[in-house]
């Protein structure tokens, strides 16, 4: 080792130049040297230590080298050359362990010392080792360094699986490589969004289907519980919902932290990171940092584009013409061969933002940019990235962006070309035989045609040329056509879902199926939503027509639910709730009730009201009660009431023929039986059965959903009722002689109702819309149908009749029903 | 170099616990005696935003809200509020008090004084 002697340091008054020592031999350290070399070569005295035992690389490079697309002399960025020739003295393989600042000196792991008049720091980062048992296995490795690639590149010689935890930036390079390196690669990623960081959930569910394809398992949600291991060797990895992968290396990469350790001993000022001016001046004013180890107005950097501004700033410092880094706006590109993802700024949203989101479903595209007070803020980018830099421009520029906004989210060419900036002019000049619509081979010229032939509206247009009738992607144009042709004269088409969308609820059911589509990030992206995430209007809509056209396949997504759907109970103005247990038909009993009074009194419930729909209704639970409400009365053979949700509410009855002395038929007792066949079933909205034992009709069957009249020949089946803001008596839908007949039309109407109702439409309006004579024909036209919209039912319900408080009551998602702390303020507390 | 120990918890931020105690896309509770019951909210992208749970229009808490982007919707009335500031979104008005917090190695930590004071509110001028 050519270390100097230090004696020379501590006479070093009488030297002519000032000592600089390097605290990292990394990509930080060595470009702010080169930056001081290029100022004033003849400055200072410097001193590197570096913790790995070699030269300056690339250390972002590393994925190449992993992927087998680079080799290590490759991404050298100074080698031994660079030292000898600005004669810097280069410490390897010997971290600094201490700083003394009464002594200006540091120490290292060897015990060499160097004095220094300035220090600069640039620790970078640490991996974050996730906390659980077996992380310290042989085989459990990170993705720092090249000892990192080297142990990944031995276990990956034996073939075998690989699981990396962490589905960020870096685990999905780390997968990449062992992938191509033949190994069967699992990523577990605790976020429901890979890349979550930089990706909106759109972009985020391309790239786990483009992974996914490529042969790699990608578990979202994935919470690991364990690393397992056998002989000290890692075996496997377990999650906490007990899943169990095999594993014959981990890979660990799930954030890094700033290395503050040193410096924080040392009594320099830290946070997240050690705390710098714009200047990268520490608390010490002869010590300095730069890179990921540093804290600059509140922000820590892990991405290599900062660092060069950092060390500019730096340098400047350094040698005396001070000029001041004001932060880093940075973008991210995946270092993955064939997959083209970018992103950049900010685009979570915020007050005064606008989305604008362009999907080409046929391509496997999505790009959305989000403005701000007229500036683009941000941009997310998958499949085509060719405007990723220009964004980025505009975006570190803060140009005023007002001039091309119509034509920003089509890129440099469009926006700034020579085309006037209109989209309508845009596609006036299209020639007649440019292909509008890529689905079914349709022309400009084909589409102009069809409007001067009578199609006024884009409904006409779709169903007469069927131009933008399958993926939509092409709406914008047909409706810029439909305007170039017809001026004021288009017609409003039908009313779309929410302003997510162009599609109306009808076309989205319609294509869900068509097109077999199974998730709502999935819809969204194949339909052309011009929002990431949706709104709080199309996702519940979404959730429920998923639901509905995959019974037992689709997973449920809480998030897209309204609180009662989630609390499984219904929220009073107060924030606390009403429990409904449910009384099949409208009987209880004596246990029952004795729970019931139970309840109300333990958990102090101010008020119990007898409902509408023939059962009570218990006001006043706190939202952290309701597990143990649920189980006082789950204990007494009660399960819950769906008084909350979209979905079968009650079947309200009379006494009928076992007790009236009209009823002509047993009344009560089918209602038990029609609640038993449909309660927890998941509607558009929410539905109501009645059963009248005669036509004095006293359980009001009549502004039902689903009413029944018994009569002495049978039963006569009312349908589209409602008592509610716009009274509506029923339909007769037909008249029947059993009883097995009227379950077996009941379950094919709500069957019905289910597949082509709108969200939140109850049956009424549906069926003011539709007309009774649709729904007949729909049921009795062929005459197979009945049994089989039944049977749908059936097969539906198998999956439902499960009650979700005897779930909750067993602790399930107990998150939902308790606080994560409380907080007492000291001078509350009492006094000791 | 050194192994990182986590960077000391000064009495200026208030650890109440990891992170992944939510669910991303949903919201959690965190009553204060004597004080406002503060909702801690965590974003699809991860992103945490501490309010206090009430909506500016009739109280409702927003915990209990739908989350999409940085966007809750009140459970009682659909006002849409923002996670970022608390204010009313479109054509509503009002302002929901914030607490600053930030999440620091998994751990979420709210600014003590604002958490125990009540929040923040936007000057004035932000909330026109």
């Amino acid at each position: 080792m050519n270390a100097p002697a230090s004696f020379d340091a501590q006479s070093g008054s009488g030297g002519e130049r000032e000592r600089l020592i390097v605290i990292g031999n990394g990509m930080a350290g060595c470009r702010a040297i080169e930056e001081v070399l290029e100022r004033d070569p003849e400055r200072y005295d410097i001193v590197i230590f570096g913790a790995e035992p070699r030269v300056n690389y690339n250390r972002i490079m590393l994925s190449p080298v992993l992927a087998g697309e680079k080799t290590f002399d490759e991404i050298v960025i100074n080698g031994q050359d660079w030292y000898d020739k600005n004669t810097i003295t280069l410490v390897s393989g010997d971290p600094v362990q201490k700083i003394d600042r009464d002594r200006k000196m540091v120490v290292s792991v060897s015990g060499h010392t160097e004095y220094y008049d300035r220090l600069l720091i640039a620790t970078g980062s640490d991996p974050f080792i996730i906390p659980v048992p077996g992380n310290d296995l042989s085989g459990v490795v990170t993705f720092r360094d090249l000892d990192d690639v080297d142990k990944m590149l031995a276990a990956a010689e034996g073939g075998g699986n690989a699981v990396v935890i962490g589905g960020g930036l870096l685990g999905l390079e780390a997968a990449h490589g062992l992938s191509l390196r033949g190994m069967n690669v699992t990523v577990l990623h605790l976020m429901p969004t890979l890349m979550e960081r930089q990706l909106d959930e759109a972009a985020g569910w391309l790239l786990k289907e483009e992974l996914e394809r490529r042969g790699q398992t990608i578990r979202i949600g994935a919470d690991t519980q364990a690393i397992l291991g056998k002989d000290g060797h890692v075996s496997g990895v377990q999650l906490k919902d007990g899943t169990e992968i095999e594993a014959d290396i981990v890979v660990m990469a799930v954030g890094i932290r700033p290395s503050t350790g040193l410096a924080s001993s040392a009594g320099l000022d830290t946070e997240r990171g050690i705390m710098v001016d714009d200047h990268m001046v520490t608390s010490d004013p002869a010590i300095m940092a730069v890179g990921e180890c540093v804290q600059h107005r509140g922000a820590c950097y892990g991405l290599v584009a900062p660092l060069w501004d950092m060390c500019r700033a730096l340098a400047d410092h350094l040698t005396d013409q001070p000029s001041g880094y004001e932060g880093s706006v940075t973008s991210t590109k995946l270092k993955v061969s064939g997959i083209d993802l970018f992103s950049a700024g900010d685009f979570s949203g915020s007050d005064g933002s606008e989305d604008i989101v362009m999907r080409d479903a046929s391509r496997g595209i999505y790009k959305r940019v989000v403005v701000q007070d007229n500036k683009l803020i941000g941009a997310v980018l998958y499949g085509d990235t060719a405007d990723g830099n220009w964004y980025f421009d505009l975006l570190k520029k803060g140009e005023d962006i007002s001039d091309i906004r119509e034509a920003l989210i089509f890129g440099q060419a469009f926006a700034s070309g020579s085309t006037s900036l209109d989209p309508n002019s845009a596609v006036a000049a299209m020639s007649d035989d440019t292909e509008i619509c890529g689905c079914n081979g349709v022309s400009k010229a084909k589409v102009v045609g069809t409007i001067l032939g009578g199609a006024t509206s884009l409904d006409a247009v779709r169903s007469s040329c069927k131009a933008s009738a399958s993926c939509g992607s092409c709406t914008g144009i047909v409706e810029s056509l439909l305007v170039l042709t017809l001026g004021d004269d288009v017609e409003e088409g039908a009313k779309t879902m929410c302003k997510c969308t162009g599609f109306g609820h009808g076309d989205v059911r319609k294509l869900i199926v068509e097109k077999g589509l199974r998730e709502i990030p999935q819809v969204m992206q194949e339909l052309h939503w011009t929002t990431p995430e949706g709104c709080s209007s199309c996702r519940p809509a979404l959730n429920y027509y998923l639901l509905c056209a995959y019974p037992g396949d689709y997973i449920d997504d809480q998030q897209s639910r309204f609180v009662n759907e989630r609390m499984h109970a219904n929220i009073q103005k107060d924030g606390t709730y009403s429990v409904v247990p449910r009384m099949w038909g409208g009987l209880t009993n004596p246990k029952e009730l004795r729970a019931i009074a139970d309840v109300v009194e333990k958990y102090d419930a101010p008020m119990v009201k007898v409902t509408g729909g023939q059962r009570l209704d218990i006001f006043g639970i706190k939202k952290d009660d309701l597990p143990a409400v649920w189980a006082d009365l789950n204990a007494a053979g009660m399960v819950s009431g769906h008084a909350y949700g979209k979905s079968l509410r009650t079947v309200k009855t009379c006494v009928g023929s076992e007790w009236c002395r009209f009823g002509t038929q047993d009344s009560t007792g089918l209602g038990v039986k029609l609640e038993h066949m449909t309660w927890g079933s998941w509607m558009p909205h929410k539905f109501k059965i009645a059963v009248s034992g005669c036509p004095r009709n006293c359980a009001e069957a009549t502004i039902k959903d689903f009413g029944i009249i018994c009569v002495d020949s049978g039963y006569e089946l009312q349908v589209g009722g409602n008592g509610g803001m716009k009274l509506r008596g029923t339909d007769l839908l037909c008249k029947v002689e059993t009883e097995q007949q009227v379950m077996e039309h009941c379950a094919a109407f709500v069957q019905l109702y289910r597949e082509e109702a709108y969200y939140l439409e109850r049956t009424a309006p549906w069926i003011e819309r539709v007309g009774l004579e649709y729904v007949q024909s729909k049921l009795f036209d062929d005459p197979d149908a009945l049994g089989e919209y039944a049977q749908r039912f059936y097969y539906s319900q198998s999956f439902c009749q499960d009650d979700p408080w005897a779930k909750r009551a067993d602790r399930e998602r107990a998150d939902l029903h308790s606080h994560i702390a409380e907080l007492r303020p000291l001078a509350l507390e009492p006094a000791q | 170099m050194t192994t990182p120990k986590s960077g000391p918890i000064t009495g200026k931020w208030l650890d109440i616990g990891p992170v992944t105690q939510i669910e991303p896309g949903s919201a959690r509770t965190l009553p204060v005696a004597g004080g406002e019951e503060i909702a801690v909210f965590r974003t699809m992208q991860s992103e945490c935003y501490a309010l206090i749970n009430k909506c500016p229009h009739k109280q409702g808490p927003l915990s209990q809200g739908l989350v999409h982007g940085s966007v809750v919707t009140c459970p009682l009335h659909n006002w849409n509020i923002s996670l970022k500031t608390g204010k009313a979104l479109g054509d509503d008005e009002g302002c929901v008090p914030t607490i600053p917090m930030r999440v620091d190695a998994g751990r979420m930590l709210l600014l003590r004084e604002a958490a125990i004071g009540g929040g923040i509110i936007a000057p004035a001028d932000e909330v026109a």
